[in-house]
């Protein structure tokens, strides 16, 4: 019973850089965030995290106006952000091998 | 109204088990085998399994076995291990609840001591049987809260729902704790802005850079690879969805595993063992920190989940929170709210805060969760130590 008009990507707060998906995105589909169009990199899950903006390499990730760790290559607007091209600032994210 | 069993202490229990406890693992076998005949709403298997002793595991299990949910309690020792038998059951004793102590060594091996203890639980059960609810308060309610198999939605849906539901549970005068330091690094001082005074503040801030030198010093963080699968890159991107449990009201003190909060209010509990690293990781998993937060009094616990645990507890019953609305309609039969409507636009943030509220109330009246009508009783207990509470942990 989804609401097909509810948005499919959100802001959590007005710094960040960041946007979270509402529902699964599928790649390449546009979705609207602020009045700006992104187009979806890849297929994301909900809750997952596409640029809202240009990141650039070093940059803090904000989510929640807070920092969540620092990008480690630049990032175009709609493009997934999860450990491929972001790290922690405190300890090292741990993922099963292969 | 909630529904209570008075207990001589004071405080009330909204279940009314008995308690089977394996003094070590070599009498954990004997101890299922007693607790596998009864109805397991009734008969709750718990235990140590360690041979060497230790005061923060004798500690845990005095507190379990004298929780305001538990009525009764048959302590199965295999004979010759080095848990304080006789101390836990003096313990237990005076708090004026039935308690037995049975050696599998001179009971004479598995069958007889099984038989034996089935006799004396069914005794302890027909004398629990006979005992009456009566009328509780919520102020008589101490309700705990952990997240597991956390996503991003978690930090979305399910986490901040909880805080709103502690928010109305602290306004009703209810106890709340919130826990895992080793998930609250970097938000010593958002937590130390919301202390009941400076110096508490400060003792927030220590506890925070505890469990920071505690999980360097492992090499990891409390972060599992379903986390990152579910979409949450970092430790710190984790810790900030965990943090919004706690809500917004004012933080009352800090207190360890087994120390029950003096007054009503919300509190931290520090489950990070202090001293050197010696164990191992401070929670091997969250049943660990359930326990814990049970041997503080806790007499309901409210999980948030959004990759989708299952597990329950043993003593008391566990609330599951869901945050993502697909792992909710894959897991439905699991879960007792549906926290991920908000993401959908289907519900608010506010709404599932109040029936989240309202839920452990009926919980506290008898109702019971889906982890408990599907038997989930988890347990585990392992090696920790800790100094005793500082002066400026709970304000007076």
């Amino acid at each position: 019973m989804e609401n097909s008009d509810a948005p499919a990507v959100m802001r959590l707060s007005p710094r960040d850089n960041i946007a979270v998906a509402l529902r699964p995105l599928k790649a390449g589909e546009a979705v609207v965030l602020d009045g700006v169009t992104l187009t979806v990199e890849r297929n994301t899950a909900v809750g997952h995290k596409l640029a809202a903006q240009p990141i650039a390499a070093g940059e803090l990730i904000l989510k929640y106006s807070c920092p969540i760790g620092t990008a480690t290559q630049a990032i175009a607007p709609g493009a997934y952000v999860h450990t491929h091209n972001v790290e922690s600032n405190y300890l090292p994210t741990y993922t099963l091998p292969g | 109204m909630l529904a209570g069993y008075p207990r001589a202490d004071g405080r009330k229990g909204i279940r009314n088990v008995a308690v089977v406890v394996y003094l070590v693992e070599c009498a954990h076998h004997v101890a299922r085998g007693i607790a596998a005949g009864f109805d397991d709403d009734a008969v709750h298997l718990i235990g140590f399994p360690g041979c060497y002793p230790n005061a923060y595991a004798l500690d845990m299990l005095e507190k379990l076995c004298t929780h305001p949910n538990v009525g009764a309690a048959l302590l199965v020792s295999l004979g010759c291990e080095g848990f304080d038998r006789r101390r836990l059951a003096r313990v237990i004793e005076a708090s004026s609840r039935p308690v037995r102590t049975i050696a599998i060594q001179e009971t004479g091996g598995t069958t007889k001591t099984i038989a034996a203890g089935r006799e004396w639980i069914a005794q302890a059960l027909s004398l629990l049987a006979a005992q009456a609810p009566v009328p509780m308060r919520i102020d008589e309610l101490t309700v705990g809260t952990i997240c597991g198999g956390s996503d991003a939605t978690s930090g979305l849906t399910a986490n901040p729902a909880m805080g709103i539901a502690f928010d109305l549970l602290v306004g009703e005068g209810a106890t709340t704790i919130f826990e895992e330091t080793g998930e609250l690094i970097g938000m010593e001082h958002l937590m130390a802005a919301r202390a009941a005074n400076a110096a508490l503040g400060e003792e927030l801030k220590r506890t925070v850079a505890k469990a920071a030198e505690y999980y360097a010093t492992l090499g990891y963080a409390s972060f599992a690879p379903g986390n990152a699968d579910g979409g949450l890159t970092t430790i710190e991107e984790k810790l900030l969805g965990a943090y919004a449990k706690s809500g917004q009201s004012t933080i009352d003190g800090i207190v360890k595993p087994g120390i029950a909060p003096p007054k009503p209010g919300l509190y931290l509990l520090d489950v990070v063992p202090d001293g050197e690293v010696r164990f191992g990781f401070p929670n091997i998993n969250d049943n660990a920190e359930i326990a814990e937060l049970i041997a503080c009094g806790s007499q309901v616990i409210l999980f948030s989940t959004g990759r989708g645990s299952v597990v329950g507890s043993a003593i008391a019953p566990v609330i599951k929170v869901c945050a993502n609305p697909e792992t909710y309609k894959r897991m439905e039969a699991d879960m007792d709210v549906d926290a991920g409507r908000i993401l959908e636009g289907r519900a608010t943030l506010p709404a599932v805060g109040r029936e989240i509220y309202e839920l452990v109330q009926r919980v506290g009246n008898g109702e019971r969760t889906k982890s408990e009508a599907l038997g989930h009783r988890e347990f585990i207990l392992t090696y920790k130590s800790f100094d005793p509470l500082g002066p400026a942990c709970l304000p007076t």
